[in-house]
């Protein structure tokens, strides 16, 4: 989840419209899934790490369509990103999640990072911090489901589901049935008290 | 709202479940190749101890080190200045010198209590042992291993220790490890029993929530959990107890008294251990015995304290003093 | 001599009459009196008590002119209607001769805010072994009648017997602290619950009650009469009601902090609390009014013991015991003892005036309020109710436990024989 996000504080917009369904969502991992493959040259050394909460089912999923491309076993696990974070004295300390990384190790592989939503790319910042201290990957990739647009810093993506044109008004909200039981991405409204941006 | 921890008494079970919780993901920092988060840079943390403890000062600052804060070591023992100045005298020095937080330990109980609540600092205070008051942080591992051992590591996330039947042996009116593990284990939903000489329990405990005996053979074949209290020999100088042997022979723990034990039941011992008084080497040596790993679990917990109090704004863990209870 | 008519005063308690003070003595109680020539005080129901007396003050001088001096120490008790106090010999030199207690009594007299009675040390040096020179102490100009080693206990039963029976030789009174020493090595508060979960050393009851039933049973073997300072447990209530009722020459102290606070309060770990015997528990607490108001304490002593700021502002285990108390003792006393209905004013002049000046054998203090009396008084506005400043405090020390709590009763006026040491609550 992107830093300027905090979905537990959001309160569902009224308002909010869908723009991507459960099969939108499923195609776009089929596309992405097969782009890695194409861009990894057959995906023999991918190492798959999901951005906790929702990138982790993503990547998990991912996971999946690799391996009927390729018909191997894919490693796939989580980077938690709490303790990286830079805006970590502006909030109460968050509970941590898991990073768990696949059994090999990342050195000389090449590791796609996976989340949901690509803003500000300070996660992706914090992310890059983060597995600087597990190990020295070959290369790292980033996989996103929307890229609201917003960047803060030198950051793109390599592999993008929807581009989202948004404005910093309109909130994000991805939704995934191992989660919130359903699979959609949502488009709002930021409530008029939430202004400013944290 | 409280940003210190002082006693163990202060925590909720959701605090505690948390900060064990938070203990398991630290715990996996250990197994990496950089040991190190970046999550406290720019922190000053004290480690302000007026009484020697090596072991406890380690483990903080190895917490305190992986989380990358920075870290002054002041020993104030043998300070010429009387003690009651240089408690004040020391800590203003140190709020002057901008500490985010100070690891108190002290040989007076209620030290920490009062460095906190007495105006003298704003910076945190976190108590690393208070005469025979409190040690939170000890309490907070010896429960860590229990989940770990008893529940298991995976399982245990988001688990209390309900049902767990822990037999604490040994000076407990001595012992500000005894007061902090009857508080912290019975918010934990344990069944706590005490077992002593009469006279090393205090006078009032009848108001704690758990049990207590005389009879250690009675009370171990309905243990998950035996921890072993350090007694010290000076005490039977005070007349707590006739010798060591005698003590040995009805309250200290050999290899025939663990047979007693059911299977899976572990043996704990906050250390350091007297071996031959409350402990045999059999037993101290024995697979079942989880002092060294109480010592590697010190870190995380203390990471993860250190974490929830410092890591954010303003801390994460609630205190509401439980009194209801008592 | 000038006059001074005292209008509307309920004396006692009583219904409102008018005193008429000439020069150092009462001239006369009625209704009605005229003003002619006098200074008019409208007492409008106030309360008119004789003149405070306290068995147990320590004024620190000479030694320990930090914390309080004698002149310090009488102006903070005429701010309290006090107008004799009994000085504690636990100075620096202890006052075990007869150099020291005179020195402690003229500086008294000099200063002219209250009379100060010295209490003669039992032992040289408050060191439990050896009789201080208790007649010389006696035949001085001090006059001292009661001796007490308080702040430590006079523990040597030997030595307990023999001044009991010294004593009698001129009428003197040994007034013990009870404390046994072994049981309360390192002891930091009442050993009980609270002290269980917090940590700190205990102070048992039974420290304080086995000394007192050996000195009641000391004292009725020789035949002399023993006087308990500070009980403080509903245990001690019990041996001395029993002691009297084997008609034991025995009277018996409470402080006004054992009649109101617990150990409860320790949990603060704020050293202000902390005092020697320790606040006790809810159970002794309600003892000791009962027995204040049964008679089996006899009266009130403050154990006024100031200390300087920074022997409290410390952690508990290194902080100074003791309380100031001369300047809340009678609003406590009221709260504790009149609002609850156990004593009325008559009892309070009682406990607080006739009978610790009898047991201290103050001349001229705890005189009735009538004519041809020296004129003691002390006129309380029991209407009033107020938070406690520290900061108002006439004594040189602050570490009171009252700090902000809501206390009823102001004492406006004190008059040591005739002469205004207090007016509308402002020393002169």
């Amino acid at each position: 989840m992107d830093t300027q996000e905090n979905p537990q504080q959001d309160p569902q917009p009224s308002d909010a419209r869908p723009v991507l369904e459960a099969p939108d969502i499923a195609r776009v991992l089929t596309r992405i899934a097969h782009e890695i493959v194409e861009r990894a040259k057959g995906a023999d050394d991918v190492v798959l790490l999901g951005i906790p909460t929702r990138g982790v089912f993503l990547a998990r999923r991912l996971a999946d369509k690799l391996a009927e491309i390729t018909d191997r076993k894919i490693p796939v696990g989580s980077l938690d990103i709490t303790m990286y974070r830079d805006d970590l004295r502006m909030h109460p300390p968050r509970a941590l999640a898991r990073t768990e990384i696949p059994g090999d190790g990342i050195d000389g592989r090449l590791v796609v990072l996976v989340d949901d939503v690509l803003f500000s790319g300070r996660t992706i910042r914090a992310a890059l911090d983060a597995l600087n201290d597990i190990g020295r990957p070959r290369a790292v990739q980033l996989a996103v489901l929307v890229d609201r647009g917003h960047r803060e810093l030198p950051i793109r993506a390599d592999y993008v589901g929807k581009n989202l044109p948004t404005s910093l008004r309109e909130t994000v909200k991805v939704q995934l049935a191992e989660e919130d039981g359903r699979d959609t991405v949502l488009l709002g409204a930021k409530p008029a008290a939430r202004g400013a941006q944290h | 709202m409280q940003r210190h921890l002082i006693s163990a008494a202060d925590l909720t079970r959701d605090d505690a479940v948390l900060i064990l919780d938070t203990a398991e993901e630290m715990a996996r920092v250990a197994d990496r190749p950089i040991k190190k988060l970046p999550t406290l840079r720019g922190r000053t943390i004290v480690n302000l101890f007026f009484e020697d403890s090596t072991r406890t000062r380690i483990s903080f600052e190895a917490a305190e080190k992986r989380l990358s804060a920075d870290v002054i070591n002041f020993s104030a023992k043998g300070s010429s200045v009387s003690k009651g100045e240089s408690l004040k005298d020391t800590a203003q020095t140190l709020e002057a010198m901008g500490v985010d937080a100070v690891v108190i330990r002290h040989g007076a109980s209620g030290a920490p209590y009062r460095l906190a609540n007495s105006g003298w600092i704003d910076a945190a205070v976190i108590n690393a042992g208070d005469g025979t008051h409190q040690h939170p942080t000890q309490a907070l591992l010896d429960a860590f291993t229990m989940r770990r051992r008893l529940v298991g590591r995976d399982t245990g996330l988001g688990q209390d220790l309900s049902g767990k039947r822990i037999t604490l042996v040994g000076d407990v009116l001595h012992s500000r490890v005894a007061r902090s593990n009857v508080d912290l284990l019975h918010t934990l939903g344990a069944e706590v029993t005490l077992v002593a000489p009469p006279t090393l329990l205090p006078v009032g405990i009848e108001s704690w929530p758990c049990e207590v005996s005389y009879d250690l053979d009675s009370t171990l074949p309905k243990s998950d959990a035996v921890m072993m209290l350090r007694v010290q020999r000076e005490r039977m100088h005070a007349a707590f107890f006739p010798t060591e042997r005698e003590y040995s022979r009805r309250y200290g723990l050999d290899g025939d008294r663990m047979a007693r034990m059911p299977e899976h039941a572990i043996v704990m011992h906050p250390g350091p251990m007297v071996r031959g008084m409350e402990i045999t080497a059999e037993v101290a040596d024995s697979d079942r015995c989880t002092v060294v790993e109480q010592v590697a679990n010190g870190v995380s917990i203390r990471m993860a304290v250190l974490y929830l109090l410092l890591g954010g704004n303003e801390p994460a863990v609630t205190h509401t003093r439980t009194t209801e209870e008592k | 001599m000038s006059k001074i008519l005292i209008r509307g005063a309920k004396v006692l308690g009583g219904e409102p009459q008018d005193v008429l003070i000439d020069g150092e003595t009462i001239a006369e109680v009625g209704t009605g009196l005229s003003a002619d020539g006098a200074e008019v005080v409208e007492a409008d129901g106030k309360v008119l008590l004789p003149g405070l007396v306290d068995l147990h003050t320590h004024l620190r001088e000479p030694g320990r002119e930090d914390s309080e001096t004698v002149l310090t120490g009488t102006r903070a008790a005429a701010s309290g209607g006090y107008t004799a106090v009994f000085a504690m010999a636990n100075t620096f030199p202890v006052a075990d001769t007869a150099g020291v207690v005179e020195q402690v009594y003229r500086l008294g007299q000099e200063h002219g805010y209250c009379d100060v009675q010295p209490i003669g040390a039992v032992t040289v040096g408050l060191e439990g072994q050896k009789l201080a020179e208790l007649g010389a102490m006696h035949e001085s100009a001090a006059g001292v009648t009661v001796f007490s080693d308080d702040g430590k206990c006079v523990h040597d039963a030997v030595i307990m017997r023999r001044a009991l029976e010294y004593v009698k030789a001129f009428g003197g009174v040994v007034a013990q602290h009870a404390q046994e020493p072994r049981l309360t090595e390192g002891a930091q508060m009442n050993e009980g619950v609270v002290s269980a979960e917090l940590g700190l050393g205990g102070w048992p009851a039974v420290a304080e009650e086995s000394i007192i039933a050996r000195d009641v049973l000391l004292a009725e073997h020789v035949g002399s009469r023993v006087h308990i300072c500070h009980l403080s447990t509903a245990g001690s209530v019990e041996i001395v009601r029993w002691a009297k009722s084997r008609g034991i020459d025995v009277t018996a102290e409470v402080t006004p902090h054992h009649l109101l606070l617990t150990d409860e309060l320790v949990r603060s770990y704020n050293p202000v609390y902390k005092v020697n015997p320790p606040l006790r528990t809810e159970r002794d607490v309600l003892a000791l009014r009962e027995a204040l108001a049964d008679g089996t304490i006899d009266i009130v002593a403050t154990d006024h013991a100031p200390h300087p700021h920074e022997d409290k502002d410390c952690e508990w285990a290194a902080a100074a015991m003791g309380m100031v108390g001369l300047e809340t003792a009678l609003s406590v006393v009221q709260e504790t003892m009149v609002e609850t209905g156990l004593l009325d004013w008559a009892g309070v002049a009682d406990r607080m005036s006739f009978t610790p000046a009898r047991i201290g054998q103050a001349a001229g203090h705890g005189r009735p309020v009538s004519a041809g009396e020296p004129a003691n008084l002390t006129l309380v506005d029991t209407a009033y109710r107020g938070a406690v400043d520290p900061a108002g405090f006439a004594s040189r020390s602050r570490n009171t436990p009252y700090e902000g709590r809501e206390l009823p009763g102001r004492v406006t006026h004190t008059w040591l024989r005739g002469k205004a040491t207090l007016v509308d609550g402002k020393l002169t």
